[in-house]
């Protein structure tokens, strides 16, 4: 009824060619945006901040970049922690070795560091595709954590291993309160958000698309698979090295090379199936899902025990996670390739024709 | 010298079992175009299994008989194997016929996450043991050729032993037989085995089955050296350089690729690890791979890789 | 059939098309798979503006030539000129730069995408901006984008897919894939065009609809076509000249007349023992 589009005609093709063609979706998102902004400052408390809106807004820019390689260009990736510490660890250096390195900048550098470690790695993608990729990627993964344990430079020679920014500062604001950082946070995953929509209806998204679904073709009609693949390696690692600078400076505060280890790639690249493949919302969808079940899990997984007359343990929570990830994976593979952002377009078309079922 | 050779032989075995962990990756891949992530969770769960069941046995007996319990825990962990197997197929793998490797991989990844769970819950997660009797004094060998001799584990020895007949059988299973034929055109293409007659459900199954009591073997050998806990997963990691090294489809391969990786790694542990900081093994026999990878896609001994148009 | 009268100068055809200069010219091509003998020293040539066919039963190699034209395949021996000039070893997207487009037997549209994206992607050779201007969506990305979905929608009112140009490719029929396929390799306004069975499983009317647009291709923008087809009616219709290979070996070059009365193209066709 109220999610229709008649009435709205394009005249020209730059209209048809908007990021919302549809007026409503642009005005649910820019009052995404608005309460984003506004009202979540006002609504959320320090928990609400620390626990779940700052890590995901973080790992949501991260399985953004994850997902331009993974779901629209179509070369898989283990190694997505190895760029966030990539990116993490260069802007710290960037920070520590050079004076008056304003953060922002820092973290747009540890980004391109990222970027170029990125082309390095995905430059087997050339050869080589699908699992052979990834275990190039997997080398990735552990030569980083390997190097930032090992290798004193890239730490500063910390005695501990961990390394700390110690002051976040933005043109003399400083950022040290939850709600700061999370605005700080969202700033950054607003304006990629964007960046991110227009590559991927550019050419150059439609490039990655053609390599993804099917790559001889694309290369016959001119693409050049070095092109598209690098580019998309550089852009994805790009984001992911950004979001792995927020990560540490914004959210750790201090962090060693366990915080970006194997596991974070796997949970980066589950946000991306759980969350949709080859779409920009679903990133964020499945960033959401994941930084929330295991909350949920441990606030309701006891409370369920204690009904039937169980104690849960932590160990079992656990499990339970893993179990519940597991299977809503192969769920999602079998089921819905398109993730929870398939489920929301669905929502979408059946609105459109509510009230009437057909 | 006599170090070198203490230093290779120690890689060697190492790598023994690395390529009984690729071994199973490269029996389900050669079958089902399935990379299976989950072979490091199926070491898991097999030697979790197979190590409750024992010391529940062996405290249902009074602790009489290790040998039963042993043989109790063997043939429980075995029937978990073919659950799980079963499982795969029924609920997983019917539903993703003739989709894409990269599909299958990551589908994997979801199988291993809840094997772990799985497994945990129910055998729990604590460490530990598996006693089935290996000798664990070493001896002391080629005390004629170098001062001191060298020193071995006769555990390894067993244990090398065990692995070369379950690779022969295999080999003959594969090659010659019916069922290994099936197999293998299952693997070449699932819609034009299925058109001939091949039922793929049940081959499925019976690889599955396969490469799980392979991973019981793995099991019980890495248990019984050392311990069985939640570690044993990352097994599977260490074990997937071994199989791009020597190649996705080829058994011979995965067992020289785990030798050459587990001698590269301790080799280079030792003679080049102090120079850089030591901890470089997992890295190293990626580095080894990925070298592989550029120059020769398919692998030490795999079948080369065309694409058509 | 005499090979000095066909590379001489421009001729005009039975059909009344004009045909212009050789445009390119296969000289002695050999192409093996291992021990696997796909192509054996075929030599033909392709004249600028004409519609070229090439027939063959059933694994004669022809779908294997069209891929060593836009350098999917490098033939072990031989010699490619492509306007007067040898060809070096080449990638496909190579191919393309030089104004050669294909469509494929098996439908190879990338079936995740929109039709016009799919058309778009055919653009993507003659689009400039780099990837920050994409990345912003400012000033030139957003009027280049636009300047290119003019061409593109001339395309789909050309093939007639005006109605599903927001489609997913993957949802559509079978004849319309493969109008999608023909406007994607339209949309680089190719200099010769490689047709791959474009007429593969279509029912009578979706094989006029196609034969229609080859002709119109032909005519309108005077590309070259070079043709493979089963239908043995539809190539003696619409081709000039025709080659016709049989398992790897060229066994008969000439107009479709020549071709029909010659005695080795007829027992391929029909079994030597006819």
């Amino acid at each position: 009824m109220f999610y229709r589009e008649n009435g709205q005609f394009k005249t020209s093709y730059a209209a048809d060619q908007q990021i919302f063609t549809i007026a409503q979706d642009k005005w649910f998102v820019w009052g995404l945006i608005a309460f984003a902004a506004l009202a979540v400052p006002m609504l959320a408390d320090e928990y609400m901040f620390r626990a779940i809106l700052i890590p995901f807004l973080v790992l949501s820019l991260a399985a953004l970049g994850v997902n331009l390689l993974v779901g629209y260009c179509g070369q898989i990736t283990l190694g997505a922690g190895a760029f966030m510490a990539i990116g993490a660890y260069a802007a710290y250096n960037f920070m520590v070795r050079i004076d008056g390195m304003p953060l922002v900048l820092a973290m747009l550098l540890g980004g391109v560091s990222a970027a170029a470690f990125g082309i390095l790695f995905g430059i087997p993608s050339l050869r080589v595709r699908g699992l052979y990729l990834a275990v190039a990627t997997l080398a990735a993964q552990f030569l980083c954590d390997w190097a930032f344990l090992r290798i004193g430079w890239f730490t500063n020679h910390s005695s501990s291993g961990s390394v700390s920014v110690a002051k976040l500062e933005m043109l003399g604001w400083v950022i040290d309160s939850p709600t700061e950082k999370y605005l700080f946070c969202l700033a950054f995953v607003i304006a990629f958000a964007f960046i991110a929509k227009n590559l991927t209806r550019a050419a150059i998204g439609r490039q990655w698309m053609a390599i993804r679904d099917m790559d001889v073709a694309a290369e016959v009609i001119g693409i050049r698979p070095m092109f598209a693949k690098l580019s998309a390696f550089a852009v994805s690692s790009f984001f992911v090295g950004v979001a792995g600078a927020l990560w540490g400076f914004v959210h750790l505060g201090s962090w060693e090379p366990a915080a970006f280890s194997v596991d974070r790639s796997f949970q980066l690249l589950f946000m991306v199936i759980i969350g949709g493949m080859g779409s920009i919302m679903g990133s964020f969808f499945g960033a959401a899902f994941i930084v929330i079940l295991p909350i949920f899990l441990n606030q309701f997984l006891p409370l369920l025990g204690s009904l039937v007359g169980v104690t849960v343990s932590t160990a079992g929570i656990s499990h339970a996670e893993l179990i519940i990830f597991g299977s809503l994976i192969i769920f999602f593979l079998i089921v819905e390739p398109h993730g929870l952002a398939r489920l929301w377009s669905i929502a979408k078309q059946k609105l459109r024709l509510w009230p009437f079922p057909h | 010298m006599a170090f070198f050779i203490e230093t290779m032989l120690g890689g060697l075995m190492t790598g023994m079992l690395y390529s009984l962990v690729a071994l199973g990756f490269v029996l389900i891949f050669k079958a089902s175009g399935v990379f299976n992530f989950a072979q490091g969770a199926m070491v898991l769960v097999a030697a979790l299994a197979m190590a409750r069941f024992s010391e529940w046995s062996n405290a249902a007996l009074g602790g009489d008989s290790l040998f039963l319990a042993n043989v109790i825990g063997i043939v429980g962990a075995g029937a978990v194997m073919f659950v799980v197997a079963w499982a795969v197929e029924r609920f997983v793998l019917r539903k993703l016929v003739n989709q894409e490797g990269a599909t299958l991989l990551m589908v994997t990844l979801g199988i291993a996450y809840v094997l772990e769970g799985l497994g945990q819950t129910f055998f729990g997660s604590e460490i530990y043991s598996i006693d089935v009797g290996m000798p664990k004094d070493p001896v002391i060998m080629f005390e004629g050729l170098f001062e001191g001799g060298v020193l071995i584990n006769k555990e390894d020895f067993i244990a090398a032993a065990l692995a070369a007949v379950l690779v022969a059988g295999l080999t003959v299973f594969f090659q010659k037989t019916a069922i290994g034929r099936a197999l293998r055109a299952v693997a070449d293409d699932h819609q034009a085995a299925q058109s001939v007659g091949i039922p793929l459900n049940k081959t499925w199954v019976i690889v599955w089955c396969v490469a799980g009591l392979v991973a019981l073997v793995a099991g019980i050998i890495w248990g019984s050296k050392m311990g069985v806990q939640f570690s044993l997963v990352t097994v599977a990691l260490r074990a997937l350089p071994v199989v791009i090294l020597g190649g996705l489809t080829s058994v011979p391969g995965a067992i020289v690729g785990g030798l050459i990786i587990g001698v590269g790694e301790k080799l280079s542990e030792v003679y080049l690890g102090p120079y850089v900081g030591g901890g470089i093994e997992i890295w190293f026999a990626y580095v080894m791979a990925l070298i592989v990878l550029l120059f020769r896609p398919q692998g030490l001994f795999g079948e080369k890789i065309i694409n058509r148009v | 059939m005499d090979m000095t009268d066909m590379n001489s100068a421009a001729t005009t055809t039975p059909s009344g098309r004009r045909q212009g200069e050789v445009i390119l010219d296969l000289q002695n091509i050999s192409l093996r798979f291992g021990g696997v003998k796909a192509l054996t020293d075929i030599s033909f040539n392709i004249r600028e503006h004409e519609v070229r066919a090439i027939i063959g039963p059933n694994g004669a190699g022809k779908s294997s030539m069209l891929n060593v034209i836009n350098g999917v395949y490098h033939p072990q021996e031989g010699r490619i000129m492509f306007r007067g000039q040898q060809r070096q070893k080449m990638e496909p997207h190579m191919a393309a730069q030089q104004g050669i487009a294909r469509t494929f037997q098996n439908i190879a549209l990338f079936k995740g995408m929109s039709v016009l994206d799919n058309i778009m992607t055919g653009r993507n050779l003659k689009m400039k901006c780099n990837l920050f201007q994409q990345a912003l969506w400012l000033g030139p990305a957003l009027r280049e984008e636009i300047v290119h979905r003019e061409k593109v929608e001339e395309i789909v009112d050309f093939l007639e897919i005006q109605h599903i140009r927001k489609t997913p490719v993957g949802a559509l029929p079978y004849g319309l894939q493969k109008r999608v396929d023909l406007g994607r390799a339209l949309a680089m306004e190719p200099q010769i065009l490689l047709l791959d069975e474009p007429m593969a499983g279509m029912n009578v009317e979706e094989k006029q609809d196609m034969c229609r647009f080859i002709l119109d291709i032909s005519d309108q923008f005077g590309t070259t076509i070079v043709l493979i087809e089963h239908d043995m009616g539809v190539v003696m219709d619409i081709s000039d000249r025709v080659v016709v290979l049989d398992y790897g070996k060229k066994i008969g070059d000439g107009t479709p007349d020549e071709v029909r009365n010659n005695q080795d193209v007829i027992n391929a066709y029909l079994g030597s023992g006819h």
